[in-house]
């Protein structure tokens, strides 16, 4: 089954085009990886296939149109996004933060947060050892592990992550894709926007190359990171992350 | 002046300040969760004070009509939202949310007004009718433009302050209205009079401020707010509708406002066009705290009540100049150590 399919996507600032006519899709239980230069339109089409930029074209998740689904009501299907800037709750603790996270299962009625809870802090136990802290005093990498925390509170089936790796020390690094593979192995599908193009490609069963707001690449992972152009222009030599 | 006279006013400006207090804890509130200066807040004290006093009298609040008429606006626009959204399923939920419980509330007015009811079921269906108009204030005014400017957020406040005082001038007519106090007693500590009344809203403050406390440190729709107010990106992305917790923010503000009212209207005379003053003294409070900090603003308020309440001793004429005078250093301390942010770019 197809997890989410965008097509002729387009997203305009002013009379600029950043996305111009842009269509990706992600299987279910698969990761997604999309790679390309700084301002390529990569964060502005996971903010489009959100909700939270308004985009033309179509976006439909597990089949369904999402034209006039509210970012909040995506959130609530299971389709979730990490930011690149994380958007943490600086002032609330750590635990706060995560609960929140499932705050739309919380609307629909659902008490049992607190073994998601768990669950969080078995996979993220730094977290559990920060939990009474507030999120504005967390390390990078803690940030990083909160967002994530936070997403998978909501119970995606989807999610979309901006940038994992940015700012992160090498062995974090290694942490969060080793977390994303575990991820997929659970049944979440991921399409993930990532600098660090080896990284995201070592892990991804298929990728996108976007540049000047067009796909113009696009492939099983496994070939794209043996394509010499891709090699050229976003991997370089081989090195470790 | 002696000890007496002393106490006496610094009674009396704690128990306004109080008030003053409940207001600017909403006010920062709203600001926080929604960005809106909701300096029409004071309607919704006068409001409460003269549904209180007309109950009293045996009269049914003209005001149920504009709760009708809002309720009706509020459902209108859900249910054409429903239709062009094709969410169907919605309109049910809507009609019972926005209908149901504001025509209900209005026929137990009708009911009861007529009655002699007890002074506390008045005071609910008071306080009832005004926490309702909170909510429907925010659909109908603030939603429409939820994500719009700070500027034309509080301009949009300033105008429904305009509209509400013309609303209460129409529902209530020019006379002021005050009523006997909920508990007409006095404690005599050594030469010191203790008025109930201000016990009792010095307590109703002490109560509320406990309640918010637990409502935003151990409840998800308090935290909600909370994260709402810190981040409403981050809040987005967890599934907080800013609507959701908008209509949330001014149901809570309501509230306050309607209890503040039939407090305060049975030590002071509320007119039509009281709740401009008494909204702006509880921005004063507000902003003591950089519309950011609930204790500075409870500190604030009781400051702003007790400077009243010595002014009006010492020179009557000038009280509220002398209350607003006294904040201009503050406003510039407080403006001098703030650092521009975003919303300060906008603004």
């Amino acid at each position: 089954m197809i997890a989410l399919e965008a097509k002729d996507l387009k997203v305009g600032y002013g009379k600029a085009d950043v996305l111009d006519g842009v269509n990706v899709k992600v299987d279910e239980g698969a990761i997604v990886s999309l790679v390309g230069p700084n301002g390529a339109g990569k964060t502005t089409l996971l903010l489009a296939l959100t909700g939270l930029l308004p985009a033309r074209g179509t976006v439909s998740y597990f089949g369904e149109p999402m034209a006039n689904v509210s970012v909040e009501d995506r959130v609530a299907r299971g389709l979730c996004l990490v930011p690149e800037r994380r958007e943490l709750f600086g002032d609330l603790s750590v635990s706060d933060n995560l609960e929140l996270g499932g705050f739309s299962r919380w609307m629909r009625g659902e008490r049992q947060l607190r073994e998601s809870l768990e669950e969080v802090f078995e996979r993220f136990p730094r977290l559990r050892e920060r939990q009474d802290k507030d999120a504005s005093t967390l390390s990078g990498g803690e940030r990083q592990m909160l967002a994530l925390g936070r997403a998978l509170m909501a119970a995606p089936r989807l999610l979309l992550l901006d940038e994992p790796s940015l700012g992160l020390a090498p062995l974090i690094v290694r942490e969060i894709f080793h977390i994303i593979s575990r991820l997929r192995d659970n049944g979440v599908s991921l399409l993930v926007v990532e600098q660090n193009a080896r990284a995201a490609l070592e892990v991804s069963d298929y990728a996108y190359v976007l540049e000047n707001g067009r796909v113009s690449m696009e492939g099983a992972a496994s070939d794209l990171i043996d394509n010499p152009r891709v090699i050229d222009t976003y991997l370089g030599r081989r090195q470790a992350y | 002046m002696d000890f007496q006279i002393f106490f006496f006013l610094l009674e009396d400006g704690i128990a306004n300040g109080a008030i003053y207090a409940l207001l600017a804890v909403t006010m920062v509130l709203v600001f926080t969760t929604t960005r809106i200066l909701f300096v029409a807040q004071g309607e919704f004290v006068t409001f409460s004070a003269l549904t209180f006093a007309s109950l009293q009298i045996g009269l049914v609040p003209q005001i149920i009509w504009l709760l009708g008429l809002l309720a009706v606006i509020a459902a209108a626009i859900e249910i054409y939202r429903a239709v062009s959204d094709k969410d169907f399923k919605s309109i049910p939920g809507t009609v019972g949310l926005y209908l149901v419980a504001p025509f209900a509330v209005i026929a137990l007015t009708i009911w009861i007004a007529p009655l002699g009811a007890p002074m506390l079921v008045q005071a609910a269906v008071s306080v009832a009718i005004v926490t309702l108009l909170g909510p429907l204030v925010y659909r109908i005014a603030f939603q429409p433009v939820s994500s719009g400017s700070v500027r034309l957020l509080f301009v949009i406040a300033i105008a429904l302050h305009f509209v509400f005082q013309g609303f209460g001038l129409l529902f209530f007519g020019a006379e002021g209205f005050r009523v006997d106090p909920m508990i007409d007693a006095s404690f005599e500590v050594g030469s010191l009079i203790i008025k109930a009344q201000a016990i009792l809203i010095v307590g109703t403050l002490a109560l509320f401020t406990a309640l918010l406390y637990v409502f935003f440190g151990y409840t998800i729709p308090g935290k909600a707010l909370r994260a709402t107010a810190v981040n409403r990106v981050g809040a987005r992305i967890v599934g907080i509708k800013p609507d959701l917790a908008g209509k949330l923010a001014f149901l809570l503000t309501a509230f306050i406002g309607g209890v503040s009212g039939v407090l305060i209207v049975s030590s002071t005379t509320i007119y039509y066009d009281s709740g401009l003053l008494i909204g702006l003294k509880s921005v004063l409070g507000a902003i003591s705290g950089g519309m950011v900090s609930y204790p500075a603003a409870i500190i604030g308020s009781i400051g702003v009540g007790i400077l009243e309440g010595f002014g009006a001793f010492w020179a009557s004429a000038f009280t509220e100049a002398i209350v607003f005078s006294a904040f201009i250093p503050v406003l510039l301390w407080l403006s001098l150590r703030s650092t521009p942010n975003e919303e300060g770019h906008e603004l």
